[in-house]
């Protein structure tokens, strides 16, 4: 009995001081941070409304996060900063509002930590979701064509459609026009930066 | 169990030994019977996925099998359909018998294991229909997770009573290793969930939780099972005892301990304090005692017996494992320094890392507790050589065209990617080749999982012939012929 019970509580010992050191010390050394007022007296981060709220909840269902990271490396560690993924190195204050963190660890496709500064063109964005052969021919990027309803040649156009450029359409469509979905995923990837010069990334 | 000669067929020790399988047997066949079909799943939805990133049109535009959902499905069915099932199959197996005593609840964990199969199932739905937390790993939707959670406490209630009735003074290396996974895994699974998915920690912790998690549920419960699977069948087939008790001793505890600390290195460079990766970095670099220790123990234990090969389809199942545990954990120790994650962390390459290891150390490993514990639970020999040929050829090749093609394309990729001068597409297009390689690769994996399964299958249904000694993997047996056997009589 007493060798059975120093094994298993060895081998409880070892997981349980794992978590600790490296979830709940770590947890409880962020418990602090809280975001930063910036100059013009709004905060960063910001948590999630609306439809950024929805739109993360897509890239998470759609599973995104297998092809696409969300943390910039430090400079001279990779080239993530001269690659223009970012201006700085990501640090724990930018997740804070992140539930589940999508930090990712695959880059099939680029990082998007700060993809909202790097390509603020919903118009493009909605295109690349689209058909991603429209904006970057060779992509492996899926198509996520049922975020869009399709307007096809001789129908009214909609404001907000978008055309797609001559020589691309696949069908008989020429404009595009996001659903709610749709226009969800791009106002997500638009909120989506970390420009903003926290003082601890520079450390 | 080839070399030896057959077991006295009467004695007091060989009648006990049949009835311990026999209360096994429902329990065991069931778990390692629906771990292979989940297996067959898991390498049809990786095939589609991989498909996908050198075709994406292939099946594009359905939303239900986008790469995002497929990939997970994948991965999830590999690490708790085949992983999960085919380690408690084994788990339960094998501490009945070395524990010599029935297995007990015997009903408890049939009900048990039929429900952990539909956790899985409904879990694989919850993803296709969009419902994946977004946790890597844990994907499942949280309300999927009790169906896998309470059966595994009947397993490990049912390890726990076998291990305090058992008859046998002695304590095995290998019952080290079961009593840890059992320990371990619902430890792992429950503070995982509570800190990602219930939302115990946040932020940046929370991916903390994630790696730990994502790494020690291969290191924590695939591995301490491939071990304890490779230190009860290599002595048992050759016939002689472990090379050396301490080195056992020292193997399992300082896998115990380094083992526990590695996953951060899968956030390398990532947002977090730089002590927390120190640690992970440290802790896999520290891995390289365990790994040497059971590497030489069991290699140590081989040698002189390597002729056994050419016959017995357990024992090579059980080396090839056993090897490639040795290998792939170098592998990783060396893939944890900051200089290589630099290259290869974001890349092919990890992929290419876990496929050795659960592919090419785990799968065999359990295959051979199934080509070892199948004939003796069923009373029945495995009924075509060739059939275990094919398996083992197809294994060995498409998982070396697999992590060939991964690992060489996956330090290309990073290099490349740390050159700020080449273009992001022109990544892309120099690792389709080799992602077509892939598919390939899965393919035959695949292949050779069917040949098992038909063998399997084949197995489990009762005949009114059969062999009196073990299927030997040099031999010509053929089922077609017995069933004209059987049709003649
Ligand atoms: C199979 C892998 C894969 C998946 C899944 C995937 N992407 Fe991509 N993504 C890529 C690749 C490859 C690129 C680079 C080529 C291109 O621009 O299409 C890319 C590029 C992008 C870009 C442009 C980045 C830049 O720097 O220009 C955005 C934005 C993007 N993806 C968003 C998404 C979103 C949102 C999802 C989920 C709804 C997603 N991706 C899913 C592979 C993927």
């Amino acid at each position: 009995m007493s060798r059975t019970f120093i094994l298993a509580l060895g081998i409880f010992l070892t997981i349980a001081s794992s978590i600790t050191g490296l979830v709940i010390i770590p947890n409880w050394q962020f418990k602090a941070l809280q975001p930063i007022v910036k100059l013009d007296g709004t905060r960063y981060p910001e948590p999630y409304f609306g439809e950024q709220a929805k739109g993360r909840e897509i890239y998470i269902n759609q599973g995104c996060i297998y092809c696409h990271t969300q943390q910039v490396r430090m400079k001279g560690y990779g080239a993530d900063i001269r690659r223009g993924w970012g201006t700085r190195r990501s640090v724990p204050r930018d997740y804070l509002m992140d539930r589940p963190h999508q930090l990712g660890t695959m880059r099939t496709g680029p990082d998007l930590a700060s993809i909202g500064a790097r390509q603020p063109s919903a118009e493009w964005h909605a295109l690349h979701l689209y058909n991603p052969q429209i904006t970057s021919p060779g992509s492996v990027m899926p198509r996520f064509e049922y975020f869009f309803r399709e307007v096809y040649d001789g129908e009214v156009i909609p404001n907000d459609a978008v055309k797609i450029p001559r020589g691309r359409q696949a069908s008989n469509a020429t404009h595009i026009v996001p659903t709610d979905r749709g226009r969800a995923v791009i106002a997500y990837l638009k909120r989506l930066n970390q420009s903003y010069p926290l003082p601890e990334a520079n450390q | 169990m080839i070399a030896q000669p057959l077991p006295p067929a009467i004695g007091p020790e060989f009648e006990a030994r049949v009835e311990v399988d026999g209360s096994s047997r429902a329990v065991v066949v069931l778990f390692w019977g629906t771990s292979l079909l989940w297996l067959t799943v898991a390498s049809l939805a990786g095939i589609i996925s991989s498909i996908k990133l050198h075709s994406p049109d292939f099946l594009g535009g359905i939303e239900w099998l986008t790469f995002g959902r497929i990939r997970a499905v994948h991965w999830d069915t590999a690490i708790y359909g085949f992983g999960g099932l085919a380690a408690s199959g084994t788990l339960l197996w094998l501490q009945a018998r070395l524990c010599q005593v029935r297995l007990p609840y015997r009903n408890l964990l049939l009900v048990g294991g039929v429900v952990f199969n539909i956790g899985i199932l409904l879990g694989v739905i919850g993803i296709l229909m969009g419902q994946s937390t977004g946790v890597e790993t844990l994907e499942f939707p949280l309300w999927a997770m009790p169906l896998l959670v309470v059966p595994y406490v009947f397993i490990v209630i049912a390890n726990f009573t076998m291990y305090f009735k058992k008859v046998t003074k002695h304590t095995y290396v290998s019952q080290w290793y079961l009593m840890a996974v059992t320990v371990w895994f619902p430890i792992l699974v429950l503070s995982a969930e509570a800190c990602t998915n219930l939302g115990a920690v946040d932020g940046v912790a929370q991916a903390i939780a994630n790696w730990w998690y994502g790494h020690n549920v291969v290191g924590l419960f695939a591995t301490p099972t491939g071990i304890a699977a490779a230190y009860y069948l290599i002595p048992k087939v050759i016939g002689k005892p472990i090379h050396s008790y301490h080195l056992s001793l020292l193997g399992f505890w300082s896998n115990a301990i380094f083992y526990n600390w590695a996953g951060t290195h899968h956030l390398t460079g990532g947002p977090l304090p730089a002590w927390t990766i120190t640690l992970g970095v440290v802790g896999s670099l520290m891995m390289f005692i365990p790994v040497i220790t059971i590497g030489i123990n069991h290699h140590m234990t081989m040698l002189g017996s390597f002729h056994l090969l050419k016959t017995s389809p357990t024992l090579r199942f059980a080396v090839m494992g056993s090897m490639v545990y040795t290998l792939s954990s170098f592998q990783g120790s060396l893939e944890a320094l900051r200089s290589h994650q630099e290259v290869t962390h974001f890349t092919h390459y990890t992929i290419g890392h876990v496929h050795f290891g659960m592919y090419g150390f785990f799968a065999p490993l359990m295959f051979a507790m199934m080509y070892y514990g199948m004939p003796r639970l069923m009373d029945q020999e495995w009924s075509s050589a060739r059939l275990i040929r094919i398996h083992f050829w197809c294994t060995l090749v498409g998982m070396l065209i697999y992590v060939f093609a991964m690992c060489y394309a996956g330090i290309r990729q990073g290099l490349m990617m740390n050159d700020p001068a080449v273009p992001f597409l022109n990544i892309v297009r120099f690792t389709i080749p080799y992602l077509g390689l892939r598919t390939l690769g899965g393919v035959i994996l695949l292949s050779g999982t069917i040949a098992f399964l038909i063998n399997f299958i084949r197995i489990i249904t009762p005949h009114k012939y059969t062999w009196a000694t073990p299927t030997l993997l040099d031999s010509e047996r053929d089922w077609r012929k017995v069933v004209a056997k059987e049709k003649e009589q």
